[in-house]
Parts: structure tokens; C-alpha cells; sequence
């Protein structure tokens, strides 16, 4: 049997060479495009995407990816948004302005505060690693033996905010606020965090959305 | 809680791994991709690969080192050291590099910063600062590796930065550099008051205590560690489980199998 094969979306925002390194490390076909028809047609897709929302919106809209990339998730093949790929995912970003995403998942893109649950002030944007605190009853297969001690990769200044707990998978906290880390619709699944710079923990993620979802 | 990260720094004059003492009598040491596999699997948060050269001799020699990590360490690497243009960030970007810091060129041009905020996103934009003190107590901001005065006041610049749009300030204390001293606790202390953005403390770490210091003391989110690991003289296990005992929140990590 052939390895599964994944689609990464191309479009000049940040890193995509980091996420598909880590698959190509994992042993599967990653193909690497920025073409409309071999993003609506691929077997599973991962959007990744790094800045601001609004940029972002736009990289995608220049190069004519939105309604393919809607096309993809409708159809309900395995979808994947990482960081500001993930905040796509949603009705509305707030970075610079309202901006519109995709909506498959209810709910705005907010700010995180710039205090903690005590007051005192933390750094903006959060950078580091941090423990995955997954939802009670979820068994999801692409979070499949990941525990308390697995942590992941974050660096962001914005947030989801999905209007539906039910779309929420896990998150994760700082300084006691809780910040929404994995959403899930369907299989349209998205992670702030970055599962290509999180380590062996951030490997079986990958793996597990290749291999389960 | 606030994680801190554990960060080794990584000199390099392209194909070795350098280290020196207050940026100068540099040493070959040996091949930096080796040395950052070897961190990664100890389980170390973050790369940072720093290019001696490349602002002194207008090349960059650091993209190859960058590409061939990337494809064997899953965690962020940052790279700087000749840095000019948004397309020099976007060429390490492409080799795998998540974060770039840039110097010299963000000195002579501080619309470098806010160019590549706008086109890259401040998470990549990192500030790298080599500060040295000046008699009245305040510091300077240099370039060129600790050669070159600039003339900036270190607390004007990264106030400056972060308004430019700077995601993460490394902040090197060329006096501390290289002598296993300590870091400047009261440089990272005025810098991190200063800015709201993470400040990576770098410069001077030669035993458990300067880190502990520099995190409660000075405010630093990240501590940057070069001679202690590239001489063998801590481990990292070590450092995790001192660090922990003392209350400094990291992430839980374990050995990869």
C-alpha cells in the first residue's frame, strides 16, 4: 500500500517547509502547491500559516485558494489548520481590524490578554511550550496517546474564541488563562500550535491526523 | 504559568560551530548540525543559529547549516547574522528557519524591522541586541559582533523595535559573553520592564544558579545557553530537574525513545 499522501497549501505565508519536512521525516508523499485544482483534489490537506489573520486572508484570495479550499473541507476529506491556518478556520479574525475567514468553525479570533488570571502582567505574543489539556470524552483519534505530558509548541498573540465548546478538542494555559489549542468540525481539524516544531510529541500528532483521520 | 524556554545558541562561521569569549578569539569547535541534533534530543526548546560573519563580509554562509537541521530537529530554529532584506528572511524562512534575528541591518534601517513584521509576521521578527555598559550605568546597543558602537541607548532601541513591530528580543550582554560569569541580571531586568515582547537573556550562563537568577531576578522568558553546553560542562537534564526543584516552570519533556 502506498504511504497516505497529504497536500500542503503553498502561499507564501512563513514556514510551510517546516511542516513539510516533519511529514517527509514520518515517511509519507507530501506535495507542496500553491494550484487551485491540486488543492481542491488532494486526499488530505493541511492549511499552515504564520502573521496576521488579514494577511493571510489575503495570500489566499490573490492566488484564488478560497473556494477550493472550501470545496476541500465540504467534501470532508481530512483538513488540517495550523496557527493562523487554524484562526482561518473561523467566522472572524480581530487582528488589524474585523477581517472575515472561512467559518467552518463558529466563533471570532481574539486577542489573548495581556495579563494573567492573577493581574500581573506576561509577555505578548506567547511564546513557548505548553501542555495539551484535551477535553473530557473526546478519545479523537488524531490526539490518539497524547497525555498531560505531552507539550506543544506555541507562539501567537491572537486566539480562538469557537462560539460552540463542542468544537474545542484541547486546550492549553497560560499564566491561568485558557487558551484554545485543537478545534474540530467534522474533519476539519485545526491546532494553534505548531505539531512540526513540537518534538516527538508534535510527530504523533502529525501522524496520528495522517494515519487516523 | 509562564514556560521557560531553554535555548541553546549556536555561533557559526560557516562549516563550524565558534565560540569565543566577548564575541572575539573565536575557536572552532566542530559541526553545528551535529551539536543541534545532540540538544534536540536532550531535549533543549529552541536553536538559535547565529551567522559570525556574514555582516562583516556582506555574505550569507548560513543557509545550508539552517536546511540541513531543519530536516532532523523538530523545534523552532531561529537564524540570523547577516540579515539585510526581507527576501535574505524569506531565503532562511524557506530552509526551514521559524524565527529571524537581525542586528546590524535593523540598526542601520530600523524599517527592516517593521518590513518584515508586516511581510513575515512579528513572530518571526526577532530583535537581536548586543549590549555593552557604558560607565553611567546604562548600556549600548553595538553591531558587527560587539565591535561597532551604534551610538542607541539599549532601552531606546528595544522600545523602538517593539513599536516597529519586533515579536521576541535576544538580548546579549557582550561583557558577560563567553565568561561563564553570569549574565547582565540587571540588563534584562531593565530590558524586560521596558517591552512587553519576550526577551531571551544570552551571554555570560556558566552554572545552574545564573539561569535561575536571570529568569526571577531579570524577567527573562528564555535563557540562552552556548560554552556550558558546547564544552559539556552542564546537562540538560540537569539544568530541567535543578531549575524545576527551585520553581521555575518548564515544559514537561521526555527523552525520545
Amino acid at each position: 500500500m502506498p504511504s497516505p499522501s497529504v497536500t500542503i497549501v503553498d502561499y507564501d505565508s512563513g514556514n510551510v517547509y517546516g511542516v513539510s519536512r516533519a511529514l517527509e521525516h514520518l515517511g509519507f508523499d507530501v506535495l507542496l502547491t500553491g494550484n487551485p485544482k491540486q488543492i481542491e483534489q488532494a486526499e488530505r490537506l493541511i492549511l499552515p500559516g504564520v502573521g496576521a489573520f488579514d494577511a493571510a486572508w489575503n495570500l489566499l484570495q490573490e492566488r484564488n485558494l478560497i473556494d477550493p479550499i472550501r470545496a476541500f473541507v465540504a467534501s470532508d476529506r481530512p483538513f488540517l489548520g495550523i496557527c493562523v491556518g487554524m484562526q482561518l478556520m473561523l467566522d472572524e479574525g480581530t487582528e488589524f481590524g474585523n477581517h472575515q475567514g472561512f467559518g467552518f468553525i463558529s466563533g471570532t479570533v481574539e486577542r489573548i490578554s495581556d495579563v494573567g488570571a492573577d493581574g500581573a502582567p506576561h509577555p505578548v505574543p506567547c511564546i513557548g511550550w505548553y501542555a495539551l489539556h484535551q477535553a473530557t470524552n473526546t478519545n479523537d483519534p488524531v490526539f490518539a496517546h497524547i497525555t498531560e505530558d505531552d507539550a506543544v509548541y506555541f507562539v501567537h498573540s491572537f486566539a480562538a474564541n469557537p462560539e460552540h465548546g463542542d468544537d474545542v478538542l484541547a486546550h492549553s494555559e497560560y499564566n491561568g488563562n485558557r487558551i484554545v489549542a485543537a478545534v474540530r468540525r467534522g474533519n476539519a481539524y485545526g491546532v494553534q500550535f505548531h505539531p512540526e516544531r513540537s518534538g516527538a510529541s508534535g510527530m504523533k500528532i502529525l501522524r496520528n491526523f495522517m494515519q487516523a483521520a | 504559568m509562564t514556560n521557560i524556554r531553554l535555548i541553546a545558541r549556536l555561533d557559526v562561521k560557516a562549516p563550524f560551530l565558534i565560540k569565543g569569549v566577548h564575541m572575539e578569539g573565536l575557536r572552532k569547535l566542530g559541526d553545528p548540525q551535529s551539536f543541534a541534533e545532540r540538544y534536540y534530543q536532550a531535549g533543549i526548546d529552541e536553536i538559535i543559529y547565529i551567522d559570525a560573519v556574514a555582516s562583516l563580509y556582506e555574505r550569507n554562509t548560513i543557509v545550508d547549516i539552517v536546511r540541513q537541521t531543519a530536516s532532523n530537529v523538530f523545534i523552532p530554529i531561529t537564524a540570523g547574522g547577516g540579515v539585510r532584506s526581507v527576501s535574505d528572511a524569506r531565503e532562511l524562512l524557506r530552509a526551514g528557519a521559524d524565527k529571524i534575528a537581525i542586528n546590524t541591518a535593523a540598526i542601520k534601517n530600523p524599517t527592516l524591522v517593521s518590513g518584515i513584521a508586516s511581510a513575515l509576521g512579528s513572530q518571526c521578527m526577532v530583535l537581536s541586541v548586543q549590549a555593552k555598559r557604558r560607565t553611567d550605568g546604562s548600556w549600548e546597543a553595538y553591531c558587527d559582533q560587539g565591535r561597532e558602537h551604534t551610538g542607541k541607548s539599549v532601552l531606546d532601541w528595544v522600545v523602538e523595535a517593539e513599536k516597529l513591530g519586533a515579536g521576541e528580543i535576544l538580548l546579549t550582554s557582550v561583557d558577560q559573553e563567553g565568561t561563564c560569569r553570569g549574565y547582565d541580571v540587571n540588563l534584562v531586568k531593565a530590558v524586560s520592564a521596558a517591552v512587553r515582547i519576550p526577551v531571551i537573556a544570552s551571554g555570560g550562563a556558566g552554572t545552574i544558579q545564573h539561569m535561575e537568577d536571570v529568569v526571577r531576578i531579570g524577567g527573562a522568558t528564555g535563557v540562552a545557553m552556548a560554552h556550558v553546553l558546547h564544552y559539556d560542562k552542564l546537562a540538560l537534564a540537569d539544568v530541567r530537574d535543578t531549575m524545576r526543584a527551585s520553581g521555575v516552570s518548564l515544559r514537561p519533556f521526555h527523552a525520545v525513545a
